[in-house]
């Protein structure tokens, strides 16, 4: 149809409220049963460990224990505003590099590589920062410049580092899942050569970019000019940055370019049937690649949130299993990015209190990474949350997690 | 003839699935020896029933009995070892194994711990001898016609000891001589006593074969009736509901210029083999062009190659008068062709999309449902943007703050009893703090939010004056999607082309096959395409869809379309076409006007039989259907 006569009613569009509610369920009832199953975990332990003088008594105990850890969680990730500080700042990250997964997800792409991509933008935001002297006359101009270029570093590096992958998907069929997870020890390992400390007892040199120590592996410290600037810093160790609500817009537009341009449109299709996508006249090819590309880039601005906002150097460990968390953020939300935003404020909240708890009820924080382990369980077998709460299917078909084999 | 004895037995069998009874109050008795037809449009619940009795599915009411005796099958292994065999659709056989290794399946003859593959062949051929089903057991399964691949499923089904033989639509890949032997293979098992039950939406082939007629509408039964008394006028009526018109209404064609011109096109399948060889034809604006053929005779290969989805290795393709060979989809689409494709599902809908999107699945990036700016005049556009919004959440902030310091900061220190903000200690300062950080946070992104909308409405409102400035979307199309236009369109076309569907924003997956057929063609034909290429567009849909497409086709090329109708069912062909053009393993093998041939002639054409021997012949051949 090349006229449409009647322009002056405008269709209502449904907005189905009640439909977005019941899309909350399945990740609600997985929270509610990895945090039951966690909880049975404790209590298990205190029964077969405890030193109480019965099964009885040692039971109840365990239940006090259980009680005492989540007491301990909810109040090192929210109980003061230092707590809830550290809860925004560990969310900040999660939010961008959850974003890198759902974005490649909606592409029909499993981004794995969101923990190399991170990695890699972590060290190109950090070269910026330390590497390029801004000094613009104007203290708020130079900071201005130099944070964006360093961010923008960032999402650089992780939008190359994903953009291979891409690439190869579209042009030789290669899995992304398995190329993806293949860029994640190739980052590993080019950072750990560059950012080699030396030897130089046995006249071994530092990688290119070690800050010269001599023992550590890390990047020298950033400029105070590329830090993120610190807009709430209560008492206690963590301030709180600006790359919170750099997340939140990158949130906000990246729901607005998958549902309202035709970029958005495209690769939605892409996503959910290529053969169609290809007989719409899209190029399945280039739009591979620009989703690889955009969800590398958010990941590496994943990374360049650590380093520019928390760190101020880079340093491994400051990434550690963000890029793997991720995955379980997309999938807890759904791939939506406001449901991102959602389950990387829970995550963050639980690595947050995580330690408060250890403090208080003397379980190991490594409970969390069962609790989250159990948590991807459930959101990715959803089927066994539907059987075990009887609810029924939603009726659409199920996002696809994975494609075959093949060219695009 | 049938027996008096029953065998099986369906009472008041319900079945309910979310939102649809699919199954209503269904009763069904099935005699030994009996050719029983089950007759309905696609929905109308045939497959759900077969699927109970099957073991599939289970009656939410109801009972089942097999020779008076009531059963309850858990699954299909069940129903199988009760003497019910199935042949579905889509054949269940392993494509590089032998006939006798396929037979065997599952219930092998094992000599020890290996198959013994000569007893297995021995009784396969004692079988196929039995009943008279003609087949090599050592023969591999992919070498063989498809025709003889459906005897190597009945087969299967008779190797299980099955009494009861579902049939689900098998004659819907064969030629109209291939299936003549599935109907006297049918009636020969009929007469040694097997019952058979034969799901169809044709009715000829209802008329010809089955002893008594079942049809089905909206999951009940809605008449039990004899051949003898029963015309397809009749039994399209009780199937639809309604009158249906059978025949198409055609005035002659009155052909004009040539719109598509095929010069020795040559492609090659999915595997690299030669699928289209030296093919030359050509459609004329006014006029619908037959391409005949059984399946997998290279008219798919053929369609994708006209329409860009697959490359040419030889000759060219013209659309009026440009030059498209291995051109791009869009590129053809945009040359005014509309292609109604083959498949559905793989290429001519996403199922998750709504029925607006599905509808401009195709032209989304032209206008008026892609707005500009184009990629390139996206910087201008978004620093335009930018700055408006920015400058609506600045004066948002300034007057906020200025609220905040003289009353809501007063307010906060007050409830946290702080009179005095210097001689607090910091420990003091974290309540309010967090309290003002949680506001500015929320404060920031309503700001966002309202700043967004204003920066919207004036745009909106500055596009005429900034439009001069800015081009429509050229091949790569404009960046926003206009939701309003793409849903204005979807209405229009839902109700031109009757699509029942809830509404505009429904899944195109949840209607059912023959609305979501009327959408991808509802896309096509209403762009008014000076070139349609419809494939296979009634396959699989039902009656009443079926007299509708029709008729489109045939009002599109009488505005002065030129159609391009590919189809596997001769019916369609004969009635719709102006000129035929059959194709066998991929060549045309003759090019004839509709009206000098018959149905048989190029029932003979389609197998293979050479221009000169059937054209030369007096019909009658074959013998006639029905």
């Amino acid at each position: 149809m090349s006229e449409v006569t009647v322009v002056t009613t405008a269709p209502v569009r449904a907005v189905n409220l009640f439909g977005r509610l019941r899309a909350l369920i399945v990740p609600l009832l997985a929270v509610f049963t990895a945090v039951l199953i966690g909880s049975l975990f404790i209590v298990l332990t205190s029964v077969f460990t405890g030193t109480g003088a019965s099964v009885g008594e040692n039971l109840v105990k365990g239940v006090q224990t259980a009680g005492a850890a989540f007491s301990g969680l909810l109040n090192g990730a929210f109980g003061d505003s230092s707590g809830l500080t550290r809860t925004l700042v560990k969310t900040t990250p999660l939010i961008f590099s959850g974003l890198a997964v759902a974005f490649a997800f909606k592409g029909g792409l499993f981004n794995i590589g969101a923990q190399g991509q991170l990695a890699i933008g972590s060290v190109t935001s950090a070269w910026v920062g330390f590497a390029i002297r801004v000094d613009l006359g104007n203290p708020v101009l130079s900071a201005v410049v130099h944070v964006t270029l360093a961010l923008l570093a960032g999402m650089l590096g992780g939008a190359l580092w994903g953009a291979i992958p891409g690439l190869l998907k579209a042009y030789t069929g290669a899995h992304e899942v398995i190329t993806t997870i293949m860029f994640n020890f190739i980052a590993t390992n080019l950072i750990a050569w560059l950012l080699y400390a030396g030897s130089p007892g046995e006249g071994i040199p530092p990688g290119p970019l070690n800050d010269g120590n001599g023992v550590i592996t890390r990047t020298p410290t950033i400029y105070p000019t590329a830090q993120l600037p610190v807009i709430y810093d209560p008492p206690g160790p963590q301030a709180l940055h600006l790359g919170l609500f750099l997340a939140l817009i990158a949130a906000i537009v990246i729901l607005l370019v998958l549902t309202r341009t035709t970029f958005g449109f495209e690769l939605r299709m892409v996503g959910l049937n290529p053969t169609a996508a290809r007989y719409s006249g899209i190029s399945v090819k280039r739009i591979t690649v620009l989703t690889m590309i955009i969800a590398g880039a958010l990941a590496g601005a994943a990374g360049a949130m650590q380093t520019l906002g928390v760190n101020y150097r880079y340093e491994p460990n400051q990434s550690l299993g963000l890029g793997f968390d991720a995955i379980t953020v997309a999938l807890l939300g759904a791939n939506n990015p406001i449901g991102v935003i959602l389950s990387a404020f829970l995550f963050g909240a639980m690595d947050a209190g995580a330690t408060r708890m250890q403090f208080n009820s003397g379980v190991q924080s490594e409970i969390i990474v069962v609790i989250q382990a159990l948590i991807l369980m459930f959101v990715a077998a959803e089927e066994i949350i539907r059987t075990m709460y009887r609810i029924r299917g939603a009726g659409g078909p199920a996002q696809k997690l994975s494609t075959g084999w093949g060219q695009r | 003839m049938p027996s008096n004895e029953v065998v099986l037995e369906v009472i008041g069998v319900t079945k309910r699935f979310p939102g649809v009874l699919a199954n209503h109050d269904v009763n069904l008795t099935l005699h030994k020896g009996e050719i029983l037809a089950l007759l309905g449009e696609n929905g109308a619940g045939k497959s759900t029933l077969m699927n109970i009795i099957y073991g599939l599915y289970h009656a939410d009411s109801g009972t089942i009995k097999l020779k008076g005796k009531e059963v309850h099958f858990a699954s299909p292994r069940e129903a199988i070892h009760s003497g019910i065999g199935m042949v579905h659709q889509h054949f269940q056989l392993i494509p590089v194994m032998t006939v006798a290794e396929n037979v065997v399946l599952g219930e092998e003859v094992t000599d020890g711990a290996f198959l013994d593959r000569q007893e297995a062949a021995r009784r396969v051929r004692a079988l196929s001898e039995q009943y008279r089903l003609e087949v090599d057991p050592n023969a591999v399964i992919e070498e063989l016609p498809v025709g003889v691949q459906q005897r190597v499923e009945i087969i299967k089904a008779l190797y299980r000891d099955a009494e009861i033989l579902i049939l689900d639509e098998p004659t819907a890949v064969l030629t109209p001589q291939e299936v003549q032997e599935l109907f006297k293979i049918m009636r020969d098992l009929a007469a040694r006593g097997v019952s058979i039950i034969f799901i169809t939406h044709k009715l000829k082939e209802v008329l010809a074969v089955a002893h008594r007629i079942v049809v089905m509408r909206d999951g009940e039964v809605v008449g039990t009736v004899l051949p003898e008394e029963s015309t397809q006028e009749s039994l399209a009526a009780l199937m639809v509901g309604r009158e249906v018109l059978l025949r198409v209404n055609k005035p002659p064609a009155r052909p004009k210029e040539v719109v598509l011109e095929v010069e020795n096109l040559s492609a090659y399948d999915d595997r690299g083999h030669h699928a289209v060889n030296n093919v030359s034809f050509v459609v004329r604006s006014g006029e619908v062009v037959g391409v005949a053929g059984v399946q997998g005779n290279g008219q798919t290969e053929l369609v994708e190659v006209l329409t860009g989805l697959r490359p040419a290795a030889g000759g060219h393709v013209r659309i009026n008068g440009k030059d498209l060979t291995n051109a791009s989809p869009r590129a053809v689409t945009a040359s005014g062709t509309g292609h109604v494709p083959e498949d559905r599902h793989r290429f001519g809908m996403v199922s998750s999309y709504t029925v607006a999107e599905n509808l401009v699945l195709n032209v989304y990036y032209a206008p008026p449902y892609s707005t500009a700016p184009s990629l390139r005049q996206l910087p201008f556009v978004t620093v335009l943007y930018a700055a408006l919004a920015l400058g609506v959440f600045a004066i948002l902030a300034v007057i906020w703050n200025a609220l905040w310091k003289a009353a809501l900061w007063p307010l906060v220190l007050g409830l946290h009893g702080i009179a005095d903000v210097e001689a607090a200690s910091r420990q003091e300062m974290a309540g309010p703090e967090l309290f003002g950080m949680l506001a500015l946070l929320v404060m920031a992104l309503l700001f966002a939010y309202v700043a967004h909308r204003v920066a919207t409405l004036i745009m909106g409102r500055l596009q005429p004056v900034i439009a001069p400035f800015l081009k429509r979307g050229g091949e790569n199309g404009g960046v926003v999607l206009d939701h309003d236009r793409v849903d204005h369109n979807a209405v229009t076309l839902v109700k031109q082309f009757d699509i029942r569907t809830p509404s505009v924003t429904t899944t195109g997956g949840s209607l059912s096959g023959g609305n979501q057929q009327k959408m991808v063609v509802a896309r096509e034909f209403g762009r008014r395409p000076r070139l349609l290429i419809a494939a296979q567009p009634t396959r699989g849909i039902d009656v009443g869809s079926i007299e509708f497409i029709h008729q489109q086709l045939v009002s599109q090329r009488d505005a002065g379309a030129a159609v391009l109708l590919v189809s596997a069912e001769l019916d369609e062909i004969m009635a719709l076409s102006d000129r035929i053009v059959v194709m066998y393993k991929g060549s045309v093998v003759a090019t004839v006007n509709a009206d000098s041939v018959t149905r048989e002639q190029v029932g003979l054409l389609m197998a293979g039989a050479s221009a000169e021997d059937v054209l030369g012949q007096v019909p009658a051949a074959v013998p006639a259907l029905a």
